[in-house]
């Protein structure tokens, strides 16, 4: 499989605050790569300079074997970059704004309508961008970045702002999108989305990235307990100590009971001996616990 | 080329539908015609009002033979007790009022408005005197008399609306062409439209060309609504044989203001900064330019000053061609001076383009 991005050893700094510090990493093509990070991590910094738009002060990145800086128009074409915010071309509808950014690559219109389609939009093409809703605006944004056809796709923090549905929407989007075998970059700050949709994920912080590894690897790679919730008030509180006994530490809130175990099987099958299965949640470790694993503090978008 | 193309369109269907500025373009300057014209050709012209007392002989002969000789100096009233005409001049309801006994026109005023009495005096005594000469010449026909013949120099018909509306469609051509340019840019920039553009594989040339298309569209659109209303006979805006030239000059002011736009959208960091430059740049332009008001009139100081506002050249030239009658080849010094302005302003602009702020 050929290496569709290669980033080395990438700095910059604005002033004496040092946005990315080092950052080395490659993306295959046809990979879903996200970069996670809380805000100021150095995420869309590290993208701007992937896609061309700001120079790096040391270190080199190579993007479909060439480099995007300074700008290069024969790249361009190659790739499509959804940007945060929604920059589009004011008071157009959404067909019209698709038809100009299409012809700007010498795309024609049936393009623009076949993207409506694709991301749902097709009855608000004659809707100008200012009435759209955030999610629609956010669709329409990634079909933008889409009508070229681009081998590469960046996308920055797409589903911020969006409603639980609406990022749902986006997400199955984003997998079609993969699905075609483009090479998608994504930069979010929510666990749960770099979870789902990343073949690999890298966690920033601080301008750094500390690890790189497919989300189930890295939750495996961390040695961290397991959560069993019930609800309360089925235990007799001797039946409670003798099930955790060893094996689990137990807090009970007074609506649920919570064994944090790194057994969970015996825990789980003295549960269900007793018949106080009620309310049973297991949650295993998440990205959530990978950043606090690698940081030490509370991750904090 | 396409790409050149599907900007200039996408600016064009953008600005359509954007009604203030649409407004501030094309309504805006035409407002200060109706307001200008309005105050300009008032006063003075009026006629002055004034009371007879019963018969007055000398007005009533004058207006048997011609009934219209009087209706542009004075509106007449008659009454037919004085004291009651000498207390409408004291109320001021009148100017004037006038009683004939025999050979005596008895004149009544007010220093109230001693404007309007002189007029009203001097018209009256000329009227007398005008009267006693006819007796005279009949009397004594082998007699030479003097007379007095005066006559305009400029075109009759040159009434504020002549010097009114190229100023203020000069006004009009420079805030469309900062405005325009410097607000395209600044927003553009701010909603990241520019980055977006960046990444596809477009040039700085088709996105500046596509505003100088819209500029040039817009000031043509300009240049025919303005001579459209102010050719109305309410304006009665009169154009001599080369008015013509007004359209390759428009264009050319246009491209000048225009250049000043791209230097204030590359310097700008928000649209309200943008704005407010524009209308520094613009508004001490239009006050020593000649815009409002003929700058034969402004004071020799403000005079001097206008020579380095390209402005002044705009608007000297659209005068000169539209209502000064002046041949096409006339205005070329001036096109040359807004084409040299327009090239250096222009060529600091792009040295100073940013597509980001960083």
């Amino acid at each position: 499989m050929s290496v569709s991005i290669r980033v080395a050893d990438v700095r910059k700094s604005y002033g004496d605050v040092v946005a990315v510090d080092g950052v080395s990493f490659e993306v295959d093509q046809g990979e879903f790569f996200g970069i996670l990070g809380p805000n100021g991590a150095g995420k869309t910094t590290t993208l701007e300079i992937v896609e061309g738009l700001r120079e790096a002060d040391a270190g080199s990145v190579e993007l479909l074997g060439m480099s995007p800086w300074p700008r290069n128009t024969a790249l361009l074409p190659r790739m499509g970059v959804q940007l945060q915010g929604t920059a589009f071309f004011e008071r157009l509808t959404a067909r019209e704004q698709l038809v100009t950014f299409g012809s700007l690559y010498g795309v024609g219109p049936k393009k623009a309508d076949a993207m409506l389609e694709t991301v749902g939009l097709t009855d608000k093409a004659g809707t100008r961008v200012e009435k759209l809703s955030g999610g629609q605006a956010q669709r329409l944004s990634i079909a933008c970045a889409l009508v070229h056809d681009p081998e590469v796709v960046f996308l920055d923090e797409p589903t911020a702002a969006l409603d639980p549905q609406a990022r749902r929407n986006l997400w199955d989007l984003l997998r079609t999108i993969n699905g075609e075998g483009r090479t998608v970059v994504l930069t979010t700050h929510h666990m749960d989305e770099a979870e789902l949709l990343c073949d690999r994920v890298a966690i920033m912080d601080h301008g750094k990235i500390l690890k790189i590894d497919p989300p189930a690897a890295l939750v495996r790679g961390l040695d961290a307990a397991t959560h069993i919730t019930v609800d309360s008030g089925h235990l007799a509180p001797a039946d409670l100590a003798a099930i955790a006994d060893g094996v689990a530490e137990t807090e009970d809130d007074g609506a649920t009971i919570t064994f944090t175990t790194r057994d969970p099987s015996t825990v789980l099958t003295a549960l269900a001996e007793h018949r106080v299965l009620n309310g049973l949640r297991v949650r295993g470790a998440t990205l959530e616990d990978v950043f606090l694993e690698l940081t030490g503090r509370e991750y904090r978008a | 080329m396409t790409s050149y193309l599907s900007l200039t369109k996408a600016m064009l269907i953008g600005l359509s539908r954007d009604k203030s500025t649409l407004f501030f373009t094309l309504l805006f300057p035409l407002m200060f015609l109706i307001i200008f014209g309005a105050i300009f050709s008032g006063g003075g012209t009026n006629p002055s009002k004034v009371a007879q007392v019963g018969a007055v002989p000398v007005l009533d002969q004058l207006q048997a033979q011609d009934p219209d000789a009087l209706k542009d100096v004075l509106e007449l009233s008659t009454v037919d007790d004085e004291a009651a005409a000498i207390k409408m001049v004291e109320d001021g309801e009148v100017a004037a009022a006038v009683k004939q006994t025999g050979d005596l026109v008895q004149i009544y005023y007010s220093a109230a408005d001693r404007t309007q009495a002189g007029i009203v005096t001097g018209v009256l005594n000329g009227i007398v005197t005008q009267t006693n000469l006819e007796k005279l010449q009949v009397a004594a026909p082998e007699v030479a008399v003097t007379t007095v013949r005066i006559d305009q120099v400029e075109d009759e018909s040159l009434g504020s609306i002549q010097y009114l509306a190229p100023g203020l469609l000069g006004w009009a051509i420079s805030m469309s062409g900062v405005f325009g340019a410097a607000m395209t840019l600044v927003t553009w920039r701010q909603k990241k439209t520019l980055r977006r553009i960046r990444l596809a594989p477009v040039s700085v040339g088709a996105v500046v060309g596509a505003r100088v298309g819209n500029t040039l569209l817009l000031a043509l659109i300009q240049l025919a609504v303005f001579i459209g209303v102010a050719s109305l006979p309410f304006f009665g805006l009169k154009l001599t044989n080369y008015w013509w030239m007004a359209i390759p000059t428009v264009l050319i002011g246009a491209l000048a203001f225009l250049a000043i736009g791209l230097l204030v959208g590359a310097v700008s960091k928000t649209s309200e900064g943008a704005s407010g430059l524009a209308n520094l740049i613009i508004l001490p332009l239009a006050f020593s330019s000649g815009s409002f008001y003929p700058l034969d009139a402004a004071p020799q100081w403000l005079q001097t000053i206008s020579y380095v506002s390209p402005l002044r050249y705009l608007n000297e030239a659209m005068l000169d061609v539209m209502v000064r009658g002046e041949g096409p080849l006339s205005v070329l010094p001036n096109l040359g001076i807004l084409i040299a302005f327009g090239l250096v302003v222009g060529f600091i602009a792009t040295r100073l383009f940013r597509w980001d702020d960083i």
